[in-house]
């Protein structure tokens, strides 16, 4: 099909057509723009824990009592396993994704350069195998180790061990030679690292789609008021019982406490409530822009068919087919939209470049640029699909007549 | 004239219907995305203390030792418990209150309610009045029951309604984390927003239930709300001595002159603090106001502005629609306009009934997306993020909204409107 005559019409109506182009690339920016943004919600959404997720309940207590909760935790966690069902139980003093906790600056020692933060978790005896923690090198804390870790009141405890996650393995330890070297914590306090697991979550939500999601230390601790979170694991279908029943259980050994239980599950739903929210709002923003996107450019193309009636009609008359008005009409459509999909391109990575510099976003992947492409040229061709039918079924009679 | 044009803009308005829904939909749904957004980055940015703000600051001081150093490095957040105390006592300002953020069980009188845990503010006097919280009740504990461990407390309006049924309980006992503390005060509902004193606890935090006397709070050991940044030697477990930061430490300077004097008071003090050996880096100080720290933290979130921004685009892309639909529009009526220019109007006046059919679009799309906004920011308070609640549209912004989406409508109409003035008439009354 020749384009020369459509390049000759479009050149006669400048400005409705810049309009279009003009609508079009913006459109384009926006669009590539959220899409990308969406895609890296949905990709935190699924940000991976490696911990038996769908086992476990949490239960955060509040006001025990300082000086006797030595003896009172070992009690609470023996009457937590003799519920039905329930086939592990341990004490933390911070979950994954629940409460934001102490983030401490780690190092390979006291003259690194490198000091990223990591979330310190603390664990009673027995925390690894009720979280479910995957052990990649090295192996858990030994009994003798959880009793050798006090807090005493301060911030760290004494013990000599830790376990680190991968990630955080990584960041410190490039060459992957992590078990047995010494992390150290600000510049006096050290400790041996006996084992590397797959990456668990940090707690908050403030690190989500941050390279240092995962960086956490586990420490291993002898029963001590800081511990506030007891986790309860079980089969996922035993989950809501067994909350019922460790709430109650601890209400009635503990009746001064203040005690709310979770499922794990509801912790990360909690912990991404955000991030979902985002998306969301995004969808809804692009739906609504391509549907007026798609009727502006509806309302102008049957305006520019009822204009040209009489050229439409004469054509007919000296023998063109529908066929052939309507592919002309497509054809002009798909001219407009690739000007407008060029100049949304370059739109689009000055807004990426913006967005880059002030909110900490990624570069915009090539990729998401076909995708704009390809969705603006269906929605064009779609929209211009009705003006077009009409046009093809313009009389030949009409060339005949003068209005 | 204007009745007339307006007459003439709902005729023609009417006559095309499809076209008209098409171009006030556009302008309502663009005027109800950006209004939504910009509502909430006017709540989250705004200022929490109007009138106030200026004149109060929040000191920053180095007492860190060399390990980590780097040189130009922003001071801690906090202060510690020393240097809020010799801050504190030496009174340079107007007005100062050292607090820290914590949470304790309140044993209801009412044994039919069960225990439960409040956020605390554990402060001295200072932060009433330097904060222009109102009292619904009572007053505030006095200047020596700042030093002399008093078990008195203030109480949130919601607290003081959830305990004692909204009554004035001044005087009453309250039993919390096991002690018996009186009450002094009642203060009236009071959310600043952005939570500015405190940003560890969290940005847009509720405020607290209840407020102690900060040397009660800490001599009683309550959990501790907030952050704590260490440094050294940490097995020293005495919060009083220990080297960490965790406290916040505000001041009220009422004059620029008293704000550099104060600024000049923070130098000389790290400077005599490591000529006594206490301190090791050089005098590293801040003096920031509030809006000034709140800016410097960040503290409006960057989806609320990526959201805004996003918002923006869309809006113009419906305004961009909107000016090639009105552009359809008065193209289609040359012949009409031909016929009013033939008959003497001139070229002004054409572009004048233009403008007013575009301000008649605009006055009807911004209804809409006044609508459209107040369903917006109804769904925004419907999410859990601790700031849904503020989403309210305030009347500035209720005003802003209509005339933003006339003065919008009216721009996107300049374009077609010149255009269809520059019709011949002639051409138009030849060719029918």
């Amino acid at each position: 099909m020749d384009i020369a005559p459509i390049f000759a019409s479009l050149h006669k109506h400048r400005t409705p057509v810049a309009l279009i182009v003009l609508e079009i690339a913006l459109a384009c920016a926006v669009f590539c723009n959220a899409v990308f943004i969406i895609g890296q919600r949905v990709a935190e959404l699924g940000m991976s824990n490696a911990i038996a997720e769908s086992h476990l309940v949490v239960i955060s207590v509040n006001g025990s009592n300082p000086d006797t909760a030595r003896a009172d935790i070992p009690r609470n966690l023996a009457a937590l396993r003799g519920i039905p069902g329930v086939t592990g139980a341990a004490v933390m003093t911070s979950i994954p994704f629940g409460q934001s906790a102490g983030v401490d600056g780690v190092s390979t020692g006291p003259d690194s350069q490198v000091h990223p933060g990591a979330s310190r978790y603390m664990l009673g005896e027995g925390g690894p195998r009720v979280l479910g923690l995957r052990l990649l090198k090295g192996r858990f804390f030994g009994p003798g180790e959880y009793a050798d870790s006090t807090l005493r009141g301060g911030m760290m405890p004494n013990g000599h061990v830790v376990i680190i996650t991968q990630s955080l393995a990584q960041r410190l330890w490039p060459s992957g030679h992590a078990l047995g070297q010494q992390l150290w914590v600000g510049s006096e306090k050290h400790y041996a690292v006996i084992g590397v697991t797959a990456d668990v979550a940090r707690p908050g939500s403030s690190s989500i789609g941050r390279g240092s999601a995962h960086y956490a230390v586990f420490f291993p601790l002898a029963p001590d008021p800081a511990f506030t979170q007891y986790v309860v694991r079980s089969a996922p279908q035993n989950r809501q019982r067994v909350l019922h029943a460790a709430e109650a259980k601890l209400h009635t050994l503990a009746p001064n406490m203040v005690i709310k239980g979770q499922t794990f599950a509801q912790i990360r739903d909690q912990a991404f409530t955000a991030t979902r929210s985002m998306a969301w709002v995004l969808v809804l923003v692009c739906l609504v822009m391509l549907t007026v996107t798609a009727f502006g450019i509806v309302g102008l193309s049957s305006f520019w068919v009822r204009q040209r009636r009489r050229q439409i009609g004469i054509r007919r008359a000296i023998g063109a087919t529908r066929a052939n008005i309507l592919r002309y009409f497509q054809t002009e459509n798909f001219l407009i939209v690739s000007l407008g999909i060029a100049l949304g391109m370059v739109l689009s990575w000055g807004v990426n470049l913006y967005l880059m510099k002030h909110y900490e976003l990624p570069r915009l992947p090539w990729h998401y640029l076909p995708v704009g492409a390809l969705t603006l040229w269906l929605i064009g061709q779609l929209a211009a699909l009705g003006p077009a039918l009409h046009a093809s079924r313009v009389p030949p009679v009409v060339a005949t007549r003068s209005v | 004239m204007f009745a007339y044009y307006f007459d003439l803009a709902l005729r023609s308005l009417r006559r095309n219907r499809m076209l008209t829904a098409l171009m006030i939909l556009a302008i309502a749904l663009g005027i109800g995305a950006s209004m939504t957004t910009l509502t909430v980055l006017h709540v989250l940015s705004g200022d929490p203390l109007p009138g106030k703000s200026a004149k109060l600051y929040y000191p920053q001081l180095d007492p860190r030792d060399m390990t980590n150093f780097r040189p130009g490095e922003e001071p801690p957040e906090q202060v510690s418990w020393m240097d809020g105390m010799n801050l504190l006592k030496a009174g340079r300002a107007d007005r100062q209150a050292l607090m820290a953020g914590g949470a304790v069980a309140i044993e209801p009188p009412d044994p039919a309610i069960a225990p439960f845990f409040e956020d605390a503010r554990l402060t001295t006097r200072d932060f009433f009045a330097m904060f222009d919280v109102p009292f619904l009740y009572g007053h505030v504990w006095s200047k020596a029951d700042d030093g002399n461990d008093a078990r008195k407390v203030v109480l949130s309006r919601r607290i003081n309604e959830k305990l004692f049924g909204g009554a004035d309980s001044t005087g009453k006992i309250l039993r919390m984390g096991g002690k018996d503390f009186r009450v002094v005060g009642v203060i009236d509902s009071w959310r600043p927003t952005p939570h500015f004193y405190d940003l560890m606890t969290g940005d847009y935090s509720e405020s607290e239930g209840v407020y102690l006397p900060l040397l009660t709070g800490i001599d009683m050991k309550l959990p501790f709300n907030g952050s704590r940044d260490c440094w050294g030697n940490d097995t020293n477990v005495d919060q009083k001595t220990a080297q960490c930061t965790w406290l916040q430490f505000w001041v009220q300077l009422d004059t620029p002159a008293k704000a550099a004097a104060y600024r000049q008071f923070l130098v000389n003090y790290s400077r005599q603090q490591k000529s006594l050996g206490i301190y090791q880096r050089d005098p590293n100080v801040h003096l920031r106001n509030l809006m000034q720290w709140l800016d410097y933290n960040h503290v409006v979130p960057s989806d609320v502005h990526l959201q805004f921004w996003l918002a923006m685009g869309f809006l113009i892309v419906c305004l961009v629609n909107t000016v090639g639909l009105m552009l359809a529009k008065f193209l289609r009526r040359a012949s009409e306009l031909g016929v009013r220019r033939a008959l003497g109007a001139s070229r002004r006046s054409v572009f004048a009934q233009l403008l007013v059919e575009a301000g008649t679009v605009g006055l009807v799309g911004g209804v809409g997306g006044l609508l459209l906004a107040l369903l917006g920011l109804w769904i925004v308070r419907m999410q859990p993020s601790d700031y849904a609640a503020l989403a309210h549209l305030d009347l500035p912004m209720f005003l802003a909204t209509f005339l933003f989406a006339i003065g919008a409508t009216l721009v996107a109409g300049l374009l077609p409107a010149w255009r269809a003035c520059l019709i011949t008439p002639a051409l138009q009354l030849k060719s029918n």
